[in-house]
């Protein structure tokens, strides 16, 4: 608009409202993000519609780390498709672990002893611990605050190295076996593992120091990527998203397993359904992890020394002195390693609350030591749709901070 | 039929007593074996039913029994949060129509997930709003999930899509 001159003598006019409020004619834009963009910290693409920054619509394509997961564990045998399970989450591979197994376990009519139902719930929980501080630390991260980062992983670094004494490795940690766990605690863990538990206290309140109440921090994550109650139950989202909608669902308390009715702990719940309930829900989450940690650590000492794994043959290898002495055994070992369990033939479907949600396994056996399927259900995958819901008209700038409470992660979404 | 306590299963048998066609509860899951032609009316009721309330589709995915007829099984999984029950609906797709109503206009959860059995069984969904691959590409040539499928089949290479 070309600016009028002010007339010698009268006031200057002033500027025609209506020309600066009319809309200007902007074409919309395809946008494409991904699939290896430093924010979708996986593979993902996202093609964006947009009008000027804000957001038309939303096209999510996965698959990009799709590495045949369901093809591979019907291929080798129940035992074979544990390391897979590793590699599906691997912020919380312990997690995905007892996942499997447990419905694998539920086939076969399994109850391993108390000893290590105690240390799947701590191994369990070490691994959320893992995964929230990865979701928590990164959000922060990808919202240019580079230091409350650096104590989450500092943080996660402890919980790797507790990781790492309960079963040689950090982050693949194959920990849960078929009947039982890969062993038992090393003798200085219970020691170094309370040692760490008041490190990372002292972590998480300095990480909550500094970016809590930070304005900038805040400001991203309100009334941002909100999803509503009933829309959350019509997606099935679950874990912290649904949980920051209001609605209390945790599969710990709903239907526990292994030792959780046994239990204190509380499930944090928010009353929004925006990032920031989400990000308090999951920062909440960790701290009861820890009291978990801590009560489990005192049973296992009160429980004192006995066997981690189950006496069930179809699964157990029987003691080394007898296969070397013995005809029998011998033989058992020879079919155990070379057939692998066989599992009773029918179907079933366990769920366990991983750190992202509803983590199920669906397992078919024809009765051979090969299964005939076995479905994940991810959390990652099922949690993603509705995120373009959550972003339709919001700014381009929303997509960062919904995403990563969102946590999809790669290997477990594409499978 | 039986409904092994389940309160679901107990609805069910009352409300289709035709459609039904085999029930279990091994291992403790509820589990119902229904017609496919009517699938989308036994959902509908599976949610909107006050005493059954299941508002969350949580899974759907299929199973290749190669050599049975009918070959493919679609598996539903529904839980509910009001109760805090679950069921599981199963219903059985031949080979030579492998197509089934689609459950999106009930449940948008189900949108991505059968996408997801579309790909890798090839199994059809009437009624679906978008059905295009979504793990693998489109260019991938059969659906690797069949138990026919060769888990070393190669595929030829694609040129870049432009």
């Amino acid at each position: 608009m070309a600016m009028r001159l002010p007339l010698p003598g009268s006031e200057p006019a002033a500027p025609a409202d209506d020309d600066f409020e009319k809309d200007l004619h902007t074409e919309h834009q395809l946008l494409n993000m991904g699939p290896s963009h430093p924010a979708t910290h996986g593979t993902v693409k996202f093609l964006i519609e947009l009008d000027g920054e804000s957001i038309v619509d939303l096209d999510i394509q996965v698959g990009y780390l799709h590495r045949g997961f369901e093809k591979e564990c019907e291929s080798g045998t129940w035992y074979q498709a544990i390391p897979y399970t590793d590699r599906l989450n691997y912020n919380s591979a312990i997690l995905a672990n007892l996942g499997y197994v447990l419905a694998v376990e539920k086939l076969l009519g399994i109850e391993p002893p108390e000893r290590c139902q105690w240390l799947r719930t701590m191994g369990g929980e070490l691994s959320r611990m893992g995964d929230h501080l990865t979701r928590c630390g990164a959000a922060c991260l990808e919202l240019a605050a580079m230091t409350p980062f650096l104590y989450g992983i500092e943080a996660r670094e402890l919980v790797w190295d507790l990781q790492e004494m309960l079963c040689g490795a950090r982050v693949t940690s194959n920990y849960i076996r078929i009947g039982g766990v890969k062993h038992d605690l090393a003798p200085d863990f219970p020691a170094k593992c309370r040692d760490a538990i008041v490190k990372i206290r002292a972590l998480l309140r300095d990480f909550d120091d500094v970016i809590t109440s930070n304005r900038i921090f805040v400001d991203r994550l309100k009334d941002t990527g909100v999803i509503s109650r009933e829309d959350c139950l019509r997606w099935a989202v679950t874990g912290p998203i649904l949980r920051s909608a209001g609605v209390g669902l945790d599969l710990r308390k709903q239907a526990p397993y292994l030792m959780y009715d046994q239990l204190d702990f509380d499930i944090p719940v928010g009353e929004v359904g925006d990032n920031y309930d989400r990000y308090l829900v999951c920062v909440e989450e960790m701290q009861q992890s820890l009291r978990i940690v801590e009560q489990c650590l005192t049973r296992l000492e009160k429980l004192g020394p006995g066997p981690v794994n189950t006496l069930d043959p179809r699964v157990r290898w029987p003691a080394k002195g007898r296969v070397f002495n013995r005809m029998e055994e011998l033989i058992q070992q020879f079919k155990s390693v070379t057939e692998g369990p066989r599992v009773p033939a029918g179907e079933a479907y366990h769920a366990i609350e991983s750190a992202n949600g509803e983590l199920g396994f669906y397992v078919v056996s024809d009765g051979s030591a090969v299964p005939v399927k076995v479905r994940c259900r991810p959390p990652s995958f099922i949690n993603l749709p509705p995120m373009r819901k959550m972003l339709k008209g919001a700014l381009l700038a929303d997509l960062i901070p919904t995403f990563d409470f969102i946590n999809m992660v790669g290997g477990e979404c594409d499978r | 039929m039986e409904d092994f306590g389940s309160p679901a299963l107990r609805r069910l048998l009352e409300l289709f007593p035709n459609a039904i066609e085999a029930t279990h509860a091994a291992f403790g899951d509820a589990t119902a074996q229904v017609e496919r032609g009517s699938l989308l009316e036994i959902m509908r009721a599976l949610r909107d039913e006050p005493a059954l309330a299941f508002e969350m589709l949580t899974d759907v995915t299929a199973v290749d029994y190669l050599g049975e007829t009918p070959r493919f099984e679609m598996v539903y999984h529904l839980y509910s949060v009001a109760r805090n029950h679950r069921v599981r609906i199963k219903s059985r797709v031949p080979e030579q129509d492998p197509e089934i109503v689609s459950l999106v206009p009930l449940w948008p959860s189900a949108d991505w997930m059968e996408r997801e059995v579309w790909d890798l069984y090839g199994i059809r969904f009437r009624g679906h709003p978008d059905l295009r691959r979504i793990l693998l590409y489109e260019e991938f040539e059969g659906h690797p999930l069949r138990k026919d499928y060769p888990k070393e089949k190669r595929q030829p290479l694609i040129g870049p899509r432009n």
